[in-house]
């Protein structure tokens, strides 16, 4: 096993336990997650996947155990307290603001001018035109940048999310199902994408499709009934009995 | 660049035309072709787009459906009738009474003394500092409440008309301290000017429409910042701005006290216009109404709103003078249309139909970018 | 204040508030059931779910003037007949009102609100319109006149015990109906999942307007009880509106025992309260107390803890 008193960790969750009226979604789960790491989530349906990244980004709050993201204790802080200590999350269905243009989507999310009085004299200076462009051009959509995002395809909107988190620039960066919906050259590009995020940060991701998962994971969690059933590398947790028992044993 | 092209302009060309037209129906042609009664009457009227306007950015924008504004627009005029009853209740005025010198409702009821929440209603500036403080300070109270707690929706517009209903009981069943059902009637002077002259009556109507002028642009201030793009991603996202790294609760809270504080104003102006405040003019009935100002002049649309208040109250003096019977069947056919067939109200239709039409026959201004009617889908 | 009175008159007093108590909690009830359904099943806010009240009182007031007039050997029992009509009337106009209005806006809840409060406008000149602008009463049946004596100093009047009564089975036959019979499962599954319950082959839209139907039938059923303590009018049932929403979110929406130990709290925080303070004021001390919990307590009293 790893040494746990290892302060590299860029998060570290232990004996995480939610109930919801007694039924136990995530139960006395443990995981570590080092810089520059891809850790990648996988699991059948209802084994707790996006309920983990709910607690750790705050918007479901734990009934015991404990998440310290660089010593910082996460269940003790409000949601946008957690964003602001560098933790970016993308939810499951693409949540971008279908009314705004591309642009104002990205703006909104540049990290200044987030408190009610900043956010009502922000000025558009040079320097966030700059670091807008250049997540546009990150995320494929450059050419978009004057488009409503409801008239954005699937692929596209999800892409536009992982733009608004990025240019929050985040140390760990959670994405729930970033590829679901996509085409295979979509899928390409976005594994081409994480790479690059990577380079700078930590990753969590929960995906089904398991080439992407191969294309992109350092390490590989399998979650099965709220607790960890295997860790490791991708060849590692796919030889593991356990998890061939789960996912083709009945 | 492409961003060359994404501005967000205080006033657009389209917006300075539009308040221009405003401007010179409020200043020039109601003044030009009303006798003094009814532009008082307008002026009444035009107190309503003051929540209207207010309504447009919690409830169009921000997706705050508060059936209360009733309640804010009722302390800002009760605040000004204070005022002004402490002023027409001299002791010479009063000497009948047997306490002279208190409001006659209160000798009506026994009270041999000026309850001391009263007493900072013979200052001017406490008054005016109070018609916009007070509703403010309540509008926070309740806002802090009911969005650190997450309450939004038919939960959030529930609260507030029981609010408003909690508050009316209480006016009319304290009518020793409120004046009670008839509410504060019989004011006369403000600084021992007559407000009951004709000639009051027109200067009050302009400094009215001058006051819905500052509230317009301070509206369409925060409607063109970034904190007017929030609300409309706050209504439809919300854990998306939350997780972005806003506190959203806190946004809400601004923005309902903005709307307060609007109302607040429109209230006062109503009470200087109009000679009385009373509970049968803040309560449940009357709150809902103003959402329908709002939605039939757009709900997106801050003009609109204005233009929404006049209309829906121009109707329902015409046709309750007529018609009595007729106009609650208007009104709520109104309702049920302009959810059904005019989620964009006035607003849309001119977007959508009249705009286009006129653009045709102007053709210098046919590259204007044709009105941005695709922001106006309807919230929930 | 007490020192007048002996320790059985006092007995007798709070006895008797007690029972005041029971019957204004059993009016919470039988308003609030129609919207348990409506609102806690279908989360459709109805604002004009006062007006499908007072169909149903109007309905009972006509037929106790029919058979007055024309049947009146059968008048004891005219009440139990005008029940039945209240319910199908109010019922039918629901289905009218879900298919014209209400399918349209369910992914627009807070639009539903104003088109519904449009709605109860309309509703209100309807009666205005019809039956006049005045009150009317029904004549009560001889054998619901009276009261019953308990000891010398307790009575409990008869119309009081059948309003009791009447809520107490009708809210057996909405628990039966809402969580022991299929239709009843295909409600709640529609409420959890509308496209899962599509899929499955529940016929969502006509289940939908079912619901709401039976919904506005138990208001009128409310109503139909209500001319038995009360007069009609054609605005009364704005009067029930705010306290009606409240009882069912105060229980937590989706719950109907949570709808019934809301009414049961509230009511008898009223009825106590107005016993020491004069009635506007235990009204407003009500609210308030109600308002100050959901301000802590945004869920209502009752709800699961689920995950999204």
């Amino acid at each position: 096993m790893l040494d746990h008193t290892n302060k590299n960790f860029v998060l570290m969750v232990e004996g995480l336990t939610v109930s919801f009226d007694g039924f136990k979604a995530v139960n006395d789960l443990s995981f570590y997650v080092e810089p520059n790491e891809c850790r990648v989530i996988i699991g059948p349906n209802g084994a707790g996947k996006t309920t983990v990244l709910d607690l750790i980004c705050g918007r479901t709050r734990a009934t015991s155990g404990a998440i310290s993201f660089k010593g910082k204790d996460l269940l003790k802080m409000r949601e946008d307290q957690i964003v602001h200590a560098g933790v970016g999350r993308k939810f499951q269905t693409p949540s971008v603001y279908e009314d705004l243009t591309v642009f104002a989507n990205l703006e909104l999310s540049y990290p200044k001018g987030h408190s009610v009085f900043g956010a009502l004299f922000f000025k558009r200076d040079q320097a966030v035109r700059q670091r807008i462009e250049e997540i546009a051009e990150m995320i494929f959509l450059s050419d978009m940048l004057t488009q409503k995002a409801a008239f954005l395809s699937h692929g596209q909107k999800q892409w536009l999310e992982i733009g608004m988190l990025l240019i929050q620039d985040p140390e760990l960066l959670m994405l729930d199902e970033p590829v679901a919906g996509m085409s295979v050259a979509e899928r390409k590009k976005t594994a081409e994408l994480l790479r690059r995020i990577v380079a700078d940060r930590s990753v969590i991701v929960i995906e089904h499709d398991m080439g992407f998962v191969a294309d992109i994971a350092t390490r590989v969690t399998v979650l099965h009934q709220g607790q960890v059933l295997s860790e490791g590398s991708m060849e590692h947790v796919q030889n593991d009995p356990k998890v061939v028992e789960v996912y083709l044993g009945h | 660049m492409q961003s060359k092209q994404i501005k967000h302009p205080f006033l657009t060309r389209r917006d300075v035309i539009g308040y221009a037209i405003l401007a010179a129906v409020i200043f020039l042609l109601l003044p030009a072709v009303l006798d003094s009664f009814r532009l008082n009457l307008f002026g009444k009227y035009l107190t309503y787009a003051f929540v209207a306007v207010g309504l447009v950015l919690c409830w169009g924008a921000g997706g705050i459906l508060s059936l209360g504004q009733g309640i804010f627009f009722g302390l800002g005029g009760y605040c000004m009738a204070m005022f002004l009853k402490l002023e027409a209740s001299t002791p010479e005025n009063t000497s009948i009474q047997s306490t002279p010198g208190i409001p006659d409702f209160m000798d009506w009821n026994q009270l041999t003394a000026l309850p001391w929440w009263w007493e900072p209603f013979y200052s001017l500036p406490l008054t005016l500092l109070a018609v916009v403080a007070v509703p403010v300070m309540f509008a926070f109270v309740i806002g802090f409440a009911m969005f650190t707690r997450r309450v939004s929706g038919v939960y959030f517009a529930i609260i507030t008309q029981a609010v408003v209903a909690i508050l009316t009981i209480l006016i009319i069943g304290q009518q020793g301290f409120t004046g009670g059902v008839n509410g504060i009637t019989d004011l006369r002077t403000l600084f021992g000017w007559d407000i009951r002259t004709e000639e009051a009556k027109t200067t009050l109507y302009f400094v009215n429409g001058a006051l819905l002028f500052v509230v317009l642009m301070v509206a369409q201030f925060v409607r063109r910042s970034k904190l007017g793009r929030l609300l409309i991603a706050m209504r439809d996202q919300p854990d998306r701005v939350r997780f972005s790294g806003y506190d959203v609760a806190k946004f809400k809270i601004f923005i309902f006290c903005l709307g307060a504080g609007f109302a607040g104003i429109g209230g006062a102006m109503f009470t200087l216009q109009v000679g009385f405040m009373s509970p049968t003019l803040i309560g449940i009935v009357p709150s809902i109404e103003m959402v329908i100002f709002c939605a039939v002049g757009g709900r997106l649309s801050i003009i609109g709103a204005v233009y929404g208040a006049l209309v829906v109250n121009w109707a329902k003096t015409t046709f309750s003078e007529s018609f009595p019977e007729l106009w609650l069947f208007g009104l709520g056919a109104l309702f049920i249309a302009v959810v059904m067939a005019f989620p964009n109200g006035l607003a849309g239709v001119w977007a959508q139909h009249i705009e286009p039409r006129l653009l045709k026959l102007w053709p210098g201004s046919a590259k204007q970018p044709a009105a941005p009617a695709a922001e106006k889908t309807p919230a929930e | 204040m007490f020192s007048d009175y002996s320790m059985s008159e006092l007995t007798a007093i709070f006895a008797m508030q007690g029972f005041s108590g029971l019957i204004l909690f059993s009016v919470f009830v039988l308003m609030a059931l129609g919207l348990a359904i409506i609102f806690g099943q279908m989360g459709v806010i109805n604002m004009a779910h006062g007006e499908f009240m007072i169909l149903g009182a109007y309905v009972t007031y006509l037929l106790s003037n029919l058979f007055a007039d024309y049947m009146p050997a059968l008048f004891g029992m005219y009440f139990f007949v005008a029940m039945f009509f209240a319910f199908f009337a109010s019922g039918a106009l629901g289905m009218l009102v879900e298919w014209a209005l209400i399918r349209h806006l369910y992914k627009r809840p807070l639009d539903t609100l104003l088109a519904t409060w449009g709605l109860s406008l309309i509703l209100q000149q309807t009666y205005r319109t019809v039956f006049g602008a005045r009150e009317v009463g029904v004549s009560i049946p001889d054998w619901m006149m009276g009261s019953l004596p308990i000891t010398d100093l307790i009575e409990v009047p008869i119309n009081g015990i059948f309003v009791m009564v009447l809520a107490l089975s009708i809210s057996i036959g909405v628990y039966v109906m809402m969580y022991r019979s299929g239709w009843g499962k295909q409600v709640r599954a529609i409420n959890n999942n509308r496209q899962m319950a599509d899929a499955v082959g529940i016929n969502t839209a006509w289940t939908d307007r079912m619901t709401f139907a039976i919904g506005c039938g138990v208001a009128g059923v409310a109503g139909s009880a209500f001319t038995m303590i009360g007069s009609t009018g054609p605005t009364a049932g704005q009067l029930y509106i705010v306290d009606t929403f409240l009882v069912v979110v105060f229980g937590g929406a989706g719950s109907l025992l949570g709808t019934i130990a809301s009414a049961f709290s509230i009511s008898q925080a009223q009825s106590i309260m107005e016993f020491f303070l004069s009635g506007s004021m235990a009204k407003v001390l009500t609210l308030l107390t109600v308002v100050g919990i959901l301000m802590l307590r945004p869920q209502g009293l009752f709800t699961l803890k689920l995950r999204k």
